[in-house]
């Protein structure tokens, strides 16, 4: 499964935006099954549904930023947390059975149907059109703030955005390309 | 309360306090070979443990956000999970007050060195003018010291601690002794060239850290992360660069866990003991001393001796002219930020440098007539590539929203983008701000509290408009996208002691019936009493606290000494 992951990645930069889409599902298939986890504050089938939508918000936050672990470890310590993630995920899973007819959770819907329902949630003007999305906005909120910020404050997304620092160095120099491309416009 | 437990020896010298004034008294009396007891209020400081320096998010589970997701609910670590410790503007047991109508925050920091563990580095001379005020504008008090006076205090406490800086012969930003200070980063110099055009100086930042190896100290490494407590000692802290090596003379005695109550006086109006709470065993103590210097911080300080009244002193002691807890101020304070498109796509680097910004601006208009307020502000330049943090990204998530790759392009587009500017301005004391012992709460030692009252004047409303037009326009001045606030500067102004330049509130004076301290932050009415935190200060320039709360701490070391050579105390 890392191996197909890598892959994924890899191919990102030359793909469409659909296809990117359809390796994100396969990723966020990937990340939907817990290694050795073991949760302290979700059920098994909130884990399935949180780390594929965790995965779909922000590609690489459950697979490869522990953003489940972090959630789960700080709504185990805080039940306002807590009731916020399993109300968001009860609520999903209830929504999702009413538009496509599925009960078995967001994690078991096809991947087209995870995305026209995250082309719903995600967005907050959606609600002038339907405001029973209301709580799933307010959900999907936390859980891309969360999912963003577990990714980019691990390994892989650290690297992923471009911090070169956190090493310390002899002297502080700025690189000329950087300077040249900050100072266009300006004249001195 | 239980039976006291008094010890015989008399101690030569006890410092209250080992922030930035205790440290420099310490340091400079031991130096001199005079005996000192330092008493903390808070524990031992490892820095090798305690200082979270390098440490990557991804280290503890929590990412930072507490374990508990505090970060998320409200109230967050001060300044984030990685500071230095042990700084908080609550701490569990020792509460403060506020008067009706009033809203004041105060940073406290138990630990030894206090909040120079911690703090921004930044390390300004006050200017000539600054010590005049009221002969300047005919606002406050004049200062019993003069420029010329302190001068040669601020070049001793600067080549000590070690400060980067040019020559640049400001008047408001006095020339000191300077280490050389690294280039400015590629947001810095854009800035620079747009304050040229605007006629703003914008000259190499004069921050405490040292840039070449020093007195034993390594040069800094540029990680940027001074706030979180710097290994190497490259910054300078009280706790590292002046207590740690004063207690290798050996005329160091110190106390930690040691809470200081109250000062104890005999019939000839001396302080003969310390009260203390040994927090270890919560008993109470005393100890016998000669001489006693308050460096608490300012409103530590303050309480302390309103806390200790007798028969001879009703309000509290060194306070027969009432100023005691008056004439508190703080930094007026102001922030704009702007996303600037021209930044997006620059090729990233290393931006991390020294912790905080390597350009800043000086008050420039100091000779300028027919402003509508009084006094003036330095600014703090901010941006670049820093550490990826929790919350860094919440404003991107929020105003793009959305998800997946198109979510995390937006994200990495937005990176290194914001240039934000800070305001540090003069507030002119006024009646209405000031602390005072609150007659119905104690904290968990039984020592009473303080209760604050804190009021802005137009004079610093005004300021923030003036910070606010200047802001737009250098934002702007770099191509910056600048959404102003709405709403007027009573909106916008910081809260009192949200800046943590709190001071004055034990000021010095010629006049003992107008202040409390003479021109040696000795107490008029009890010659063994001396202050050395920032207390003592008339005014609260634009220049922060800092290094003058140092020279001042070292000029009253080297009178004290003398003092006691010649038997006056």
């Amino acid at each position: 499964m890392l191996v197909q992951i890598a892959t994924s990645a890899a191919i990102l930069g030359t793909v469409s935006e659909a296809e990117a889409q359809h390796v994100h599902h396969e990723t966020a298939a990937a990340a939907a099954k817990p290694a050795a986890y073991k949760a302290k504050a979700f059920t098994a089938a909130e884990e399935k549904n949180l780390r594929v939508l965790l995965e779909l918000a922000c590609p690489g936050s459950a697979s490869k930023g522990g953003a489940f672990e972090f959630i789960d470890l700080l709504s185990s310590n805080n039940d306002e947390l807590k009731a916020i993630f399993t109300g968001g995920l009860a609520w999903v899973d209830n929504d999702c059975e009413k538009r496509f007819g599925n009960s078995n959770g967001f994690a078991a819907l096809k991947p087209e149907e995870q995305t026209k329902f995250l082309d719903l949630i995600a967005y907050r003007e959606n609600f002038a059109q339907d405001s029973t999305l209301g709580p799933g906005i307010k959900f999907f909120d936390w859980a891309r703030r969360m999912a963003v910020d577990a990714y980019y404050t691990s390994p892989a997304g650290i690297k992923e955005l471009g911090y070169k620092g956190n090493k310390g160095m002899s002297e502080f120099k700025v690189p000329k390309a950087s300077m040249d491309y900050a100072m266009r416009g300006m004249s001195e | 309360m239980p039976q006291v437990i008094r010890s015989p020896k008399v101690h030569d010298v006890v410092v209250i306090g080992s922030g930035a004034g205790g440290g420099t008294v310490t340091k400079v009396l031991a130096d001199m070979g005079v005996k000192v007891t330092l008493m903390e209020a808070g524990p031992m400081l490892n820095p090798a443990k305690d200082y979270k320096e390098h440490m990557w998010p991804f280290q503890v589970p929590h990412r930072g956000a507490g374990d508990d997701a505090r970060f998320y609910f409200g109230n967050p670590y001060p300044f984030g999970y990685f500071l230095a410790p042990n700084g908080y503007w609550q701490i569990p047991g020792e509460p403060y007050t506020t008067g009706p109508d009033s809203k004041f925050m105060w940073f406290r920091s138990r630990i030894l060195g206090g909040r120079t563990n911690h703090y921004g580095r930044i390390t300004l001379r006050f200017a000539d003018y600054d010590f005049k005020p009221y002969s300047t504008d005919g606002l406050g008090d004049d200062w019993p010291i003069t420029y010329e006076d302190i001068a040669p205090y601020y070049d001793k406490a600067e080549e000590f601690i070690g400060v980067t800086g040019t020559k640049e012969g400001i008047r408001s930003a006095p020339d000191g002794i300077f280490q050389p200070c690294p280039p400015p980063r590629a947001h810095e110099r854009r800035m620079q060239v747009a304050c040229k055009t605007l006629g703003i100086p914008c000259i190499p930042s004069r921050l405490a850290i040292i840039t070449k190896n020093h007195n034993g100290r390594a040069a800094c490494h540029y990680c940027g992360q001074c706030g979180r407590g710097c290994i190497t000692a490259s910054n300078y802290s009280s706790s590292q660069v002046q207590i740690m090596p004063a207690m290798k003379t050996g005329n160091v005695t110190l106390m930690t866990g040691a809470m200081a109550r109250e000062l104890i006086t005999d019939a000839s109006g001396k302080v003969v003991a310390v009260s203390y709470i040994d927090k270890a065993t919560r008993t109470e103590r005393q100890i016998r001393c000669r001489t006693v210097v308050l460096a608490a911080s300012a409103l530590e300080s303050t309480r302390l001796l309103l806390n200790s009244k007798s028969a001879r002193h009703r309000d509290g002691l060194a306070n027969g002219s009432g100023v005691v807890g008056k004439y508190l101020t703080d930094s007026v304070g102001f922030s704009m930020r702007a996303h600037v498109p021209a930044l997006q796509g620059m090729p990233i680097y290393d931006s991390d440098g020294m912790g905080g910004m390597h350009v800043y601006v000086p008050w420039w208009e100091w000779a300028k007539k027919n402003k509508d307020f009084p006094r003036g502000y330095h600014i703090e330049i901010g941006g670049g590539f820093g550490m990826p943090s929790i919350g860094g990204f919440t404003g991107v998530c929020s105003r793009n929203q959305g998800y997946g790759e198109k979510l995390k392009n937006a994200i990495k587009a937005d990176y290194g983008t914001w240039v934000g500017l800070a305001g540090r301005g003069e507030m002119i004391p006024n009646e209405g701000t000031y602390a005072e012992i609150d007659p119905n709460v104690v904290d968990q030692y039984g020592i009473p509290v303080l209760k604050f009252h804190f009021k802005w004047t137009d004079h610093e409303y005004k300021m923030v408009d003036h910070m606010e037009r200047t802001f737009k326009a250098m934002l702007e001045g770099i191509g910056g996208t600048v959404q102003v606030t709405p709403g007027d500067a009573k909106k916008k102004i910081s809260l009192g002691g949200e800046i943590i330049h709190e001071l004055g509130t034990v000021r010095m004076g010629n006049d003992p019936n107008k202040s409390a301290l003479n021109k040696y932050c000795q107490a008029h009415e009890v010659k063994n009493l001396f202050v050395a935190d920032a207390a003592p200060f008339v005014s609260n320039p634009d220049k922060n606290p800092t290094l003058t709360i140092c020279a001042l701490a070292w000029r009253t070391s080297e009178y004290l000494a003398e003092e006691m050579r010649k038997g006056n105390v």
